[in-house]
């Protein structure tokens, strides 16, 4: 995206549907279309502060070295986790085939 | 290659290997990392990417990821975090994998190896990072569905990602030999390709000999052995000079290596154009490596293969070829230099080790950690053969039924007769049957042939079923054929 200037197309927010598995009907194409651009219109205002002297930063929370020890604790019975399975078969979850 | 099309062309291939690490719990949860049980009993709400869930990092995850990046001399970055990698397919339960993509663990490394042709080669290591592996998933044709295991989604990977610097596939071979050696004395994996804890990936492509720039790559993957590897590549090589001596264009792909078929396909998915959309994963904060934990695992990683490989030919004289075999399994090592805190002559230990203890091993498709032979055992067979109490014949046998029966040395010498015969009377038995079978012989050794000497000698180990003293067999000979010829 060039720098203020928008450019969202509606290819864009069919690719981007479709990477997200999102299906979109109607007039959504249009409407999102506006929308996005709206939100990148708004956002680009950052873009006028001078950052240079920011540290480019993944996260928020001053909080750094979050470890868990190396210990086992019980996982689910497979009786649980075939509860949240849409299809299930001997104890396998089952999916429309997928062609690798 | 030795075709007109060898000098034409160069190869270029650059490898991903994917190693899963042996930690009890996987990476971000408590799930056993354990492989073979029952489908999906080895899962929980993280590792299912279950709404509300948050993921933790394994410490020793982390700590092998270290031991890995400093085994392989890479530079570590002194902050890590990790990433989503995005993606949808039905082995993902998130629909994104958490992965590491601008600040891995290391980066700039490198592998020392040695070629078929006894050359040394450096290939660089461009990055390692550490990422959760995906579940399992089994294409059932007749229901025209995919089952789906989630036990090995969260298992800890370490990418291990080459530079494009080897040049052929037996290259690729060595180095992947010289990398599995490396990781095993780590420790860190079981690195067992058939179980798929090392998994290996391969970027090839084809550039006219002398072109700098790349040619336009494929990317291999379905191998599952080294050799699968080097088939794989051997083929892919061959198709891709095929297409662009006759003119046409290897087109950016996916192709799995068929076994069966011997071939390279084009994979069909229908998966999106590769479209990842990395970004920080918020759930998992950044980590500091800092001097104290990079010390620390410094100090857990072992003497490596090449440094050990050195000291066994400085330190204990073995020549470069015996040292290599030996230090090809550190459990071989371990055995070895046990046996030379026993017996001052390395060499012979070498000798009976890289000879007669490995052959049994192959005969019995024995690993050398499953055998039971203690190193004392073993230095006491060599030792009997130096107190002419074995033959290299019966010590061998006595090494095969220590082996199969697990006995002391001494029991079984005793049990199945193997000490060697030193008694005279016996001997002479012996050697006055030969005399009287091979007159021909006899004449010839009258006759000044001393070499024919030889010949009743191993005569003698047969008829004695290797047992006969053959220094005293000889002493006999001669003294009976003197006597005889004076008489």
């Amino acid at each position: 995206m060039t720098k203020s200037q928008k450019s969202i197309t509606k290819e864009d927010v069919q690719y981007i549907a479709s990477l997200s598995r999102i299906h979109l009907q109607g007039d959504e194409v249009e409407r999102l279309t506006k929308d996005l651009e709206d939100i990148l219109r708004y956002v680009h205002k950052l873009e006028k502060l001078d950052v240079r002297a920011v540290e480019a930063t993944s996260h928020v929370l001053p909080l750094a070295n979050v470890y868990r020890e190396d210990e086992v604790r019980p996982s689910l019975a497979q009786a649980e986790v075939m509860k949240v399975a849409v299809m299930s078969h001997n104890g396998f979850l089952k999916v429309p085939k997928v062609i690798q | 290659m030795n075709q007109p099309l060898g000098q034409k062309y160069e190869t270029v291939i650059g490898l991903e290997v994917h190693l899963q690490l042996s930690t009890r719990t996987k990476i971000f949860c408590g799930c056993a990392n354990v492989f073979g049980r029952d489908p999906n009993t080895q899962t929980c709400p993280v590792c299912l990417g279950l709404p509300g869930t948050l993921p933790v990092l394994n410490k020793m995850a982390l700590e092998y990821a270290l031991k890995i990046a400093m085994a392989l001399n890479c530079q570590i970055n002194p902050l890590i975090k990790f990433d989503r990698k995005n993606y949808y397919y039905p082995d993902l339960p998130k629909g994104y994998q958490i992965s590491q993509y601008d600040k891995p663990v290391a980066y700039d490394g490198h592998v020392w190896m040695t070629t078929v042709d006894g050359q040394t080669r450096k290939i660089n290591i461009k990055r390692a990072h550490l990422e959760e592996d995906a579940g399992k998933l089994i294409h059932d044709d007749r229901s025209n569905s995919s089952l789906v295991d989630y036990n090995r989604t969260g298992t800890p990977l370490v990418e291990i990602v080459s530079e494009p610097d080897l040049r052929s596939p037996q290259e690729v071979y060595d180095y992947l030999q010289a990398l599995k050696l490396t990781l095993e004395y780590l420790h860190v994996s079981d690195c067992d390709m058939e179980k798929g804890s090392l998994r290996c990936d391969a970027n090839v492509s084809i550039r006219g000999a002398g072109q700098k720039i790349f040619g336009t790559k494929t990317e291999l993957k379905n191998m599952n052995s080294f050799k699968a590897v080097r088939t794989a590549l051997e083929f892919e090589e061959k198709r891709q000079r095929e297409v662009v001596s006759s003119g046409g264009r290897i087109i950016q792909e996916t192709r799995l290596w068929s076994e069966e078929k011997g071939t390279t396909v084009t994979m069909r998915s229908k998966e999106e154009a590769h479209d990842y959309r990395y970004f920080p994963e918020p759930d998992l904060v950044p980590f500091d490596i800092d001097d104290a934990l990079i010390e620390e695992v410094r100090r857990s990683i072992p003497e490596l293969p090449r440094q050990k490989f050195e000291r066994f030919v400085g330190e204990y004289g073995l020549s470069e070829y015996d040292a290599r075999i030996i230090v090809a399994d550190q459990h071989i090592a371990h055995f070895f230099e046990a046996c030379t805190k026993l017996y001052v002559d390395t060499k012979k230990i070498s000798n009976w080790l890289n000879g007669p203890l490995l052959q049994e091993l192959n005969v019995r498709k024995m690993g050398f950690s499953d055998i039971k032979i203690k190193p004392e055992d073993f230095i006491a067979i060599i030792r009997k053969v130096d107190e002419n109490v074995l033959s290299n014949l019966t010590a061998k046998e006595t090494l095969k039924q220590v082996l199969d029966t697990g006995k002391d040395v001494a029991a079984v010498i005793r049990d199945a007769g193997l000490a060697q015969v030193s008694d005279s009377s016996a001997l002479e038995g012996i050697v006055d049957e030969l005399i009287r079978e091979h007159q021909n012989v006899v004449g010839q050794i009258r006759e000044g042939k001393a070499s024919a000497i030889g010949f009743l000698v191993g005569q003698a180990m047969r008829k004695s079923q290797g047992k006969a003293n053959p220094k005293m067999i000889g002493e006999i000979i001669q003294r009976k054929l003197s006597a005889k010829s004076d008489a």
